[in-house]
């Protein structure tokens, strides 16, 4: 097993069993090198979500894991076999060595605790010996190295915006060094100038921290422009995978030719638009 | 922008909005929109980008008169938009709106051909209930939906959301409209399922000289598909132009700053090796 792995996850399954079942990741099989971007594209309904809740153990009734196996390989030493962890262990896994930020920053922080209580909790539960003034130290020091500052740590969810909160939600994330991040379309619901803010911090703190991310979107642009690789899903399986230089510049599966062409290019071509200035419309005025 | 002959066109001009905000005892007002003005020709479309809380959409629903402007008018063919009455009523057969959300756009109680029959009869109080059917099932394939009488009996939760706002489309075109204001018509769209309703948009623009007015917050869509470009934000438009033009050349920090941050996948690579320079520098 090459050592600059960090996760593996082989021959991954995951159905939600209802009435008729739903098979919705299907033999999945993709490994994240230590500090790399991943990228998973892909469009509602693929699994993308599924997969990742699976790696990280989020899987909820009636979702269940029919088969694989995902290990993790420490950087202390040893390998993790996360589908067999239970109770304690699970828990001391769990964002301890991955963790994760979702979509919708307001719905994954709590709106009646301040962003002080929300951020000492992660380290009361995950690091019991620690101090409250150690806590505190520690909180403001997560605060700042995601650009927010350490005063706001007496506000409320609702009195930061969308993006000062998406950046609480890293912080704590970034909260016990985790080697593996999982970002759920961290940005998708932003302005656009903000959600670049934030992309670039993201990609600051990979860079200083080394930490490994599985970033999932269905935006391949954005995936291609700041992912080392990217796997394509559609309907619960991968049907591409390769550097995102090769996605773009090369694409082998018709699906991903699909899903580029989808965007027409800011600068350049139409893609798969049709629209042609026909004499009246175009260019005037 | 050049002066358009007022016949036959949509204008807006210099509308304002401001919204009153109240907070126990005291209020505050919110410039949403402030002089904004366009004009709307058969067979072209004007794109208005911005960010959340530009003003944007409040500039839609005051053109579709879901809003009354603070100050400044609307006017279709040269005459002020109505304010009441039948004359409102003939108003907004000719100007439709396509929402954001397809979800929230239809009645989940209703087939779809009840969506389209119901403004086809209520514009048209002679039509027979077999020529408004004959008439939606026509609609129907105008916008793809194929064959359309397949669709007619199907109720919202059974299509799919680009299907939701190809019905959307269609009953908007049921009345007759003359021009489209469309809202975020593919925001909440699958991203391969977006260029088909926006090239269908187009299609009809082209074919049958609607007039469009295109709210997004994408600058790539808005480039391909208007032929002018407004840019709003704090509800004010700080750049307009032929639409390559703005998007290609910018002239405004705010819109070099908007397309600074689209993703671009011909700058592959290029942030992280940025990033990467400036933390090795940090480091030193």
């Amino acid at each position: 097993m090459s050592s600059d792995i960090v996760l593996e996850a082989t021959d991954v399954s995951i159905t939600y069993a209802v009435e008729p079942p739903v098979n919705a990741v299907k033999n999945v099989s993709l490994s994240l090198r230590r500090g790399e971007i991943l990228g998973l594209a892909g469009e509602s309904g693929c699994g993308k979500t599924t997969l990742a809740y699976g790696l990280n153990r989020l899987l909820k009734a009636p979702a269940v894991m029919t088969s694989g196996e995902v290990v993790l390989h420490d950087r202390e030493g040893g390998d993790i076999d996360v589908v067999s962890l239970t109770g304690d262990e699970l828990r001391r896994f769990r964002w301890d060595k991955v963790s994760m930020v979702f979509q919708g920053s307001m719905n994954s922080l709590s709106p009646v605790l301040t962003v002080r209580k929300q951020l000492h909790d992660v380290l009361t539960t995950h690091r019991p010996g620690m101090s409250k003034g150690e806590r505190d130290q520690r909180a403001a020091e997560l605060l700042t190295l995601v650009g927010v500052d350490p005063a706001r740590m007496a506000s409320f969810p609702h009195q930061l915006s969308g993006g000062m909160r998406q950046r609480v939600m890293i912080a704590m994330a970034l909260a016990l060094n985790p080697q593996v991040m999982i970002m759920d379309e961290p940005t998708t619901a932003l302005d656009v100038v903000v959600q670049r803010g934030i992309i670039r911090e993201i990609m600051r703190l990979r860079e200083e921290l080394g930490f490994a991310i599985i970033f999932i979107t269905h935006d391949l642009p954005l995936l291609i422009e700041i992912a080392d690789r990217i796997v394509v899903m559609l309907e619960g399986e991968i049907v591409e995978e390769g550097t995102a230089e090769q996605i773009y510049r090369n694409p082998q599966s018709d699906y991903t030719r699909k899903l580029l062409s989808s965007f027409p290019s800011l600068t350049g071509e139409r893609g798969g638009f049709v629209r042609s200035g026909n004499g009246s419309s175009g260019g005037e005025s | 922008m050049t002066d358009v002959h007022s016949e036959g066109s949509l204008e807006a001009r210099g509308l304002v909005k401001d919204f009153r905000l109240r907070s126990g005892f005291h209020v505050t007002t919110l410039h949403a929109v402030q002089d904004v003005s366009f004009t709307l020709t058969p067979g072209r479309t004007v794109a208005v980008v911005g960010e959340s809380g530009s003003g944007k959409s409040t500039v839609a629903r005051m053109i579709a008169k879901l809003e009354s402007p603070t100050a400044g008018q609307v006017l279709l063919d040269g005459s002020p938009s109505p304010e009441r009455g039948k004359a409102l009523t003939d108003y907004r057969r000719q100007v439709q709106m396509v929402f954001q959300d397809p979800f929230a756009s239809l009645n989940p109680f209703h087939t779809i051909a009840h969506h389209i029959e119901r403004p086809l009869r209520l514009h048209n109080p002679r039509m027979t209930a077999e020529e408004a059917h004959a008439r939606a099932v026509e609609l129907l394939d105008r916008v793809r939906l194929t064959p359309g009488e397949k669709f007619m009996m199907r109720r919202p939760h059974e299509l799919s959301g680009g299907q939701r706002q190809r019905a959307a489309i269609a009953r908007a075109l049921a009345p007759g409209a003359r021009f489209i204001v469309a809202d975020e018509p593919v925001s909440m769209l699958d991203v391969s399922i977006r260029l088909g309703v926006l090239n269908l948009l187009a299609d009809l623009q082209r074919q049958e000289g609607i007039g469009v007015l295109y709210i997004t917050h994408d600058l790539a869509t808005a480039r391909h598909f208007s032929d002018e470009i407004l840019v709003m934000r704090y509800g004010q438009v700080v750049e307009r132009g032929p639409a390559d033009e703005v998007i290609l050349n910018p002239q405004h920090e705010y819109t070099k700053a908007l397309r600074e941050a689209a993703a671009d996948p011909d700058r592959l690579g290029q942030l992280r090796d940025e990033v990467r320079h400036a933390s090795a520098q940090g480091a030193q």
